[in-house]
């Protein structure tokens, strides 16, 4: 598949990651184009359900990002984030579902160079997987 | 129906330059639910938001799209907008072609599609607002200032003398902070205690503030208007209404040789100890670490001879609980000491000091009152070099920033120098000169026109001893890189200023962001340079970044202004981006089921138990209820929400599939 272009969504905080996502913005760093970012208050805030429902709409890759340990705006969301993410993710292994799919990362509101870096990086390693046809087809049975 | 209208904004060449603007709004008119689609240079212009407005108007619109900048820029601008043509502010949303967009991509279709897929995003996300009405909840009129330095002390004073009630708390035993130990202060040269005592004494006498020395912060909680903190008085080891400051027992303690941390160690203390003459409180502690009786068990000699009977061994640390409505942190900063470096002697040469000893050496109330001493041997040195940039400005030191204080400082001590040893050589090193600030330039062309100080561009690579003289070597960058040795009685390292001691922790109990280099973060760089992201917590002085006196003087005013300005009304009005759990008609009342998991999520306590009674007050079900004045809108319980009876204003779970569904439909 010499053009595939993968399409990734990431689910970031407002506080953290979004706000480091503006910094790489406000520095003029480049990154790749296939990135779209949902705003989420902190990412105890996120669902898991929906990385399946991504996925099964047609995402590639997925990054999940919020505050470093102990930065968190609202104190703990970010090790809740965390420890659902531990329980899931070999729950999703399991199941059958590509973990190597899903990046969880932590972005500082500081880091904009970081963050161009986790995109390029996720962009790559996606790439190099390929699309991501069988959750897509098991998925429109149920989204 | 959805009657939405969305507004392009080119940002000038911002986003114009690199995203197809015109493609961007053409293709977003055919979106199901817009009825209008525009782009315009530039969107938060005055001629910009008219457009929105009249848009709203003419057409009806029942929500707006602007896509511009970030919404952490731009989101309140264009809330207003919305708000002053009628609609309901939370039915506007921002989508982020600048920042997330043209800024990051290269001008070429796929930026194009990428911001039409962001815009289609919002739009989604936007069909399923809710209007939604700001929460009003009160406020506590009283401050806390942490930190008794010139930021501390001149933010108390203004929020004092405002009518307001200030708690300050300082963990060293006084308040004054570095600026208390300075000899004299840049361009002006006079006197720096002579300026900051009188002002730490009006701190200690106003009756609007009370002072805490010797403690420390160790626990918020609660929102903006709303905090409760515990503070830990830690034990003075004094009963300080007897004490009468009369300080025999500092004389008389056997422990003499304790290095005086405000002398910077080229003084001693005792064990029980004010740091300083003009300490404000001017009353003893006991050091519990140095203490002969505390370490071995035996003397008492203070509580013999204390004349009041005020001394308490036996006190514990004491946790006091105020409540309170805003923080002013002020905290400061610190420097890298010698150690820091170990190719200028570190730990070898007692002649090799930090500017802070050198303030200390030439203060008239210092250990050597005010001459210029070598600290090895006590001599005066007949020729000294001063190092600018030591760690500042130093990547591979892991310093990038520039310390900003040095410069002026560093002329300051050579001129210091050279005022008080008249027939004495003084060197600077330097990279650049930063004399930017007012009579700063004119401050460093007096030293180097008027004293005769020897400026030399260029590093210095290393310091060894030879024949009782201190070989500095260096290079004139100036004179061809030539390379150049100076036998020097004594050096002055400029060391960089870095964030305090426990900066991070402190940042971590009241949750604000920090930086890299643990200097606490701003809330916006330039237009909000003392809020945090914390609401109702702001910053004065040197823990946001190293500054100088008058700059952390006008940050701590504003600082100051700001709580002021909270202060101003009784209710306060705050974003009710926050969580609710769902209501339906009887007979379910609601999907929660009562198992009370999210109460065990919640950081602030947010979640309340709500029964739910028959007219007759019969028990049918309970449930959980959020208490709108502690829920901050993190959304934890709703992602743990089994039932998924619990959303969140802003992100409800319709809001974010529905956002999901459209990034990836084309």
């Amino acid at each position: 598949m010499p053009n595939f272009e993968p399409k990734i969504v990431a689910f970031v905080c407002n506080w953290c990651t979004y706000a480091g996502a503006d910094l790489t913005g406000t520095s003029r760093i480049k990154y790749a184009s296939n990135i779209r970012i949902i705003r989420f208050p902190c990412t105890g805030r996120i669902d898991f359900m929906l990385l399946l429902q991504s996925f099964a709409l047609g995402a590639d890759g997925i990054i999940v990002s919020g505050c470093h340990p102990n930065d968190c705006h609202y104190t703990s969301g970010n090790f809740h984030a965390r420890r659902r993410w531990m329980v899931f993710r070999s729950l999703l292994d399991f199941m059958g579902v590509d973990i190597n799919r899903i990046v969880f990362s932590w972005v500082s509101a500081a880091e904009g160079a970081k963050w161009a870096q986790v995109v390029n990086n996720t962009v790559e390693q996606v790439k190099k997987l390929g699309p991501y046809e069988n959750y897509k087809k098991l998925g429109q049975s149920f989204f | 129906m959805a009657r939405i209208g969305v507004f392009i904004c080119h940002c000038g060449e911002n986003i114009g330059g690199t995203v197809d603007c015109a493609k961007v709004a053409q293709s977003c008119s055919q979106l199901p639910g817009v009825v209008h689609s525009v782009d315009y240079k530039y969107m938060c212009s005055d001629p910009g938001q008219n457009m929105i407005k009249e848009a709203i108007k003419e057409k009806k619109l029942t929500g707006v799209v602007v896509a511009a900048c970030s919404p952490r820029m731009h989101e309140p601008t264009f809330r207003r907008a919305t708000a002053e043509a009628g609609l309901n502010p939370f039915l506007c949303e921002m989508a982020n072609l600048r920042e997330h967009c043209s800024w990051v991509h290269p001008k070429e279709e796929a930026t194009t599609q990428k911001a039409i897929d962001i815009v289609r995003t919002l739009v989604e996300k936007l069909k399923r607002n809710e209007a939604i009405f700001p929460i009003k909840v009160p406020v506590t009129k009283t401050a806390l200032v942490i930190g008794g330095g010139v930021a501390g002390i001149q933010a108390a004073l203004d929020i004092a003398n405002g009518g307001h009630k200030v708690i300050m708390i300082e963990r060293e035993p006084s308040i004054g902070g570095h600026m208390a130990q300075l000899s004299e202060t840049f361009p002006t040269l006079d006197c720096s205690q002579c300026i900051l005592t009188p002002r730490m004494v009006e701190v200690a006498q106003h009756s609007n503030i009370t002072l805490y020395t010797y403690a420390e912060l160790e626990g918020l909680e609660g929102f903006i208007g709303n905090f409760k903190v515990k503070i830990r008085k830690k034990a003075k080891s004094i009963d300080e209404k007897l004490c009468t400051g009369c300080g025999l027992c500092t004389t008389k303690c056997p422990q003499k040789k304790i290095p005086s941390e405000f002398e910077q160690g080229l003084g001693s203390r005792p064990a029980i100890y004010v740091p300083f003459p003009q300490a404000v409180p001017n009353k003893p502690v006991i050091d519990r670490k140095n203490c002969t009786y505390f370490t071995q068990g035996k003397c008492k000699v203070c509580e013999k001879i204390c004349p009041t009977k005020a001394i308490r061994y036996e006190q514990t640390d004491e946790i006091i609980e105020v409540e309170i409505g805003a923080i002013v942190l002020a905290t400061g900063f610190d420097i890298k000491r010698t150690d820091f470096f170990p190719e200028y002697g570190y730990n070898k040469y007692k002649d090799v000091i930090d500017g802070l000893q050198f303030e200390r050496l030439a203060s008239a109330s210092g250990p050597t009152l005010g001459a210029i001493k070598r600290p090895s041997d006590g001599t005066t040195p007949k020729t000294v070099v001063f190092v600018a940039c030591a760690g500042s400005r130093d990547p591979a030191k892991g310093i990038e920033y520039c310390s900003k204080i040095c410069c002026m400082y560093t002329a300051k001590h050579a001129m210091l120098y050279k005022h008080k040893v008249h027939e004495g050589t003084p060197y600077v090193f330097y990279m650049d000169i930063r004399a930017g600030g007012k009579m700063y330039e004119e401050f460093v062309r007096r030293a180097i026109e008027e004293d005769g100080v020897k400026y030399v561009r260029g590093r210095v690579s290393r310091i060894y001893e030879r024949n009782g003289k201190y070989i500095v070597v260096g290079a004139d960058t100036l004179l061809g890189a030539k390379p150049l040795e100076i036998e020097a009685d004594m050096v002055v390292l400029a060391t960089a200023g870095i964030a305090n001691d426990g900066a991070e922790e402190l940042a971590q109990k009241v949750h604000v962001s920090y930086d890299p280099y643990h200097f606490f973060a701003e809330a916006h760089p330039k237009l909000r340079p003392v809020e945090t992201n914390t609401a109702g917590i702001f910053l004065a002085g040197a823990c946001q970044a190293p500054k100088d006196i008058p700059d952390t003087v006008a940050q701590a005013s504003g600082a100051a202004s700001k709580v002021q300005n909270l202060f101003s009304n009784d209710e306060l009005t705050r974003e009710p981006l926050i969580a609710f759990v769902n209501r339906m008609l009887p007979p379910y009342y609601s999907t929660c089921v009562g198992c009370f998991l999210c109460q065990t999520v919640c950081p602030y306590n947010a979640i309340e138990k709500e029964e739910i009674k028959t007219r007759d007050g019969k028990l049918i079900k309970t449930i959980a209820k959020i208490n709108p004045g502690l829920c901050q809108g993190c959304g934890t319980c709703v992602a743990l929400c089994r039932s998924k009876s619990i959303d969140i204003y802003g992100y409800t779970n319709k809001q974010v599939y529905a956002e999901v569904a459209a990034l990836l439909s084309d």
